[in-house]
């Protein structure tokens, strides 16, 4: 766990001095505000055609997931290719870690610095809180950030688990953009035209079903949880199978 | 300390390591010689549990380097061929994170001392990044001692530094080496001679030879050949020298030295001298030169390829 942290540490430092995470973290913020600012003058300006009408946070957490989709791949391209290309990484193979570890660390860091996009984020609904009346349902607030987190853990792992495949960044990134447009959009697909087991199979396969169906609306069901935490561990597992492959070349 | 027994490495069809046996003692400074390609960082990344033979085993400090891996990786401090550095980071972060990767407690107290002994404590704030070729070799090997390890792998650790870092570099091993293993490649000769206890010199994956670099020398060499130098004029020197008999190959030089060689058993060094005093020359100097180890690696790895040649 210790050599975990160790790894998380230096990759999440390492993330304030790179551009890369600069123009994620502010395009992010930036995409969200606006949204944000665009919804609640949209709801003050239909608040007396409808007053019944609550605005909620989910179009904040719902842009920022799909940011997450195209800005990922940036963010986790370099994690092992860079070490693989600059040689750093015959250090770490030759340090006392286990290959789980060091996939786990590059995967944490990455997630910590999810985690501080995230955290600016939440004064957003903070905002929205003290702007309506009696205030704003917090369980629906909760499961879709719970959400937010579990589909950038995902693709963070996913991410990095391709990663560790490659030598060269710009093929990483395409990949792990490949691979995110697959489970976001063209997974689903199917599921429209299929009838039976065999939709709900792709339906299930599908990462837009799990948020936008339930996490978005506040319900939080065991099999979205599981279906995020699947990814993260085959993410984990392809990164380290990825480095072992490696070391048998 | 080190043990290596019928190491074998394959690279898809290509085989990098042809059996490979030897080992290293405490407090030896072991020289892995032979040209690139030879199979010296292979050898190198099995020993540092980087990557696993084909076949054979290898021990390191008593572990296995497949079984232990992770026990040999503590007991060994390695610095590979390109140096795996960190160039955002200054000195002082790097090595505070390879000794947090190692569990070394106190390690920003650790990393200063490393630092203080590859002598670089006074950049200890500067970034990587601006460093010298140098500089970041010695960086490469504070990272490789700061766990105190009782192995020192060093690939190629002078490659690439201008002559006074080769000179730096050599020293501060030699002074580490005085109470552990090292096993450091070079593909230099003389530095496998200035700083080796014994020297295993590698060609296309086989060990060709394993001697200290004196034995090596002597081993190989059936002449001797000595220098010849006079005072003044040198004309017709040479031709003096010949008359001596059982001096062969004589060879004026353009410094107006003249060398020559005889028979190991027969030293003719006395009659050289008295022949050319004799002639009228004033002797000033008469010193002799041992086949350097280029010499005899040359004469090694070829007698290898022409064994081949004859075997197919």
């Amino acid at each position: 766990m210790r050599n975990i942290w160790t790894i998380a540490k230096r990759e999440y430092d390492h993330y304030f001095i790179t551009p890369i995470a600069y123009i994620v973290a502010f395009a992010i913020l930036l995409t969200i505000g606006v949204i944000f600012a665009i919804n609640i003058f949209y709801f003050i300006q239909n608040s007396f055609q409808n007053p019944g009408s609550i605005p909620d946070i989910s179009p904040v957490t719902g842009s920022f997931v799909f940011l997450l989709v195209l800005s990922t791949p940036a963010l986790t391209m370099r994690l092992l290719s860079e070490e693989a290309r600059m040689g750093t990484l015959e250090l770490l193979l030759t340090a006392p870690i286990r290959d789980f570890e060091l996939i786990a660390g590059k995967w944490l860091g990455g997630m910590l610095y999810i985690l501080t996009i995230v955290a600016v984020s939440a004064v957003y609904p903070i905002i929205l809180n003290n702007f309506i009346d009696p205030g704003i349902d917090w369980r629906l607030v909760g499961a879709a950030y719970l959400g937010l987190i579990l589909i950038a853990g995902s693709f963070l792992a996913l991410g990095t688990g391709i990663s560790a495949l490659f030598t060269n960044q710009i093929a990483a990134f395409f990949a792990t953009l490949i691979t995110f447009v697959f489970l976001w959009w063209l997974v689903g697909f199917p599921a429209q035209v299929l009838q039976g087991s065999g939709a709900n199979i792709f339906q299930y396969l599908s990462m837009q079903t799990h948020y936008y169906d339930n996490m978005v609306r506040g319900d939080l069901f065991l099999s979205d949880i599981i279906y995020f935490l699947s990814l993260i561990s085959l993410g984990l597992f392809t990164g380290t199978v990825a480095v072992e492959m490696r070391r048998w070349r | 300390m080190i043990q290596v027994e019928g190491l074998i490495k394959d690279y898809g069809a290509r085989r990098a390591l042809h059996s490979i046996t030897f080992d290293a003692k405490q407090g030896e400074i072991v020289g892995f010689l032979g040209p690139n390609g030879a199979g010296k960082t292979t050898t190198m990344r099995i020993l540092t549990g980087y990557m696993p033979p084909t076949d054979g085993t290898a021990t390191v400090a008593g572990y296995d380097v497949v079984e232990e891996s992770l026990e040999v990786r503590k007991r060994v401090g390695y610095l590979p061929e390109t140096v795996p550095l960190y160039t955002d980071m200054t000195a002082l972060e790097y090595l505070k994170f390879m000794a947090d990767l190692r569990r070394i407690p106190e390690s920003e107290e650790r990393a200063y001392d490393v630092l203080e002994q590859v002598n670089l404590a006074d950049r200890a704030n500067s970034f990587i990044g601006n460093f010298s070729k140098g500089m970041r070799q010695r960086v490469g090997l504070a990272q490789a001692l700061i766990h105190r390890p009782e192995v020192l792998i060093l690939d190629e650790p002078t490659i690439g530094l201008d002559p006074a870092q080769v000179v730096e570099m050599r020293n501060v091993i030699k002074e580490i080496g005085k109470d552990r293993t090292v096993l450091l490649s070079t593909h230099i000769l003389s530095e496998a001679q200035n700083m080796c206890d014994r020297v295993l010199i590698i060609n296309k994956g086989s060990i060709v030879a394993e001697d200290t670099p004196e034995n090596l020398q002597s081993r190989l060499v059936g002449s001797q050949r000595v220098v010849l130098r006079v005072r003044g004029d040198a004309d017709g020197l040479g031709e003096t020298i010949k008359k001596v008999k059982g001096a062969r190959t004589v060879e004026a030089k353009p410094d107006e030295t003249v060398e020559f060689e005889f028979s190991s058993g027969q030293d003719v060094r006395p009659q050289v001298a008295k022949a050319v005093i004799q002639a009228g020359y004033e002797l000033i100097e008469m010193r002799p030169i041992g086949m350097s180890l280029e010499e005899i690696f040359l004469e090694l790895t070829r007698d290898n390829a022409s064994a081949e040649k004859k075997a197919s």
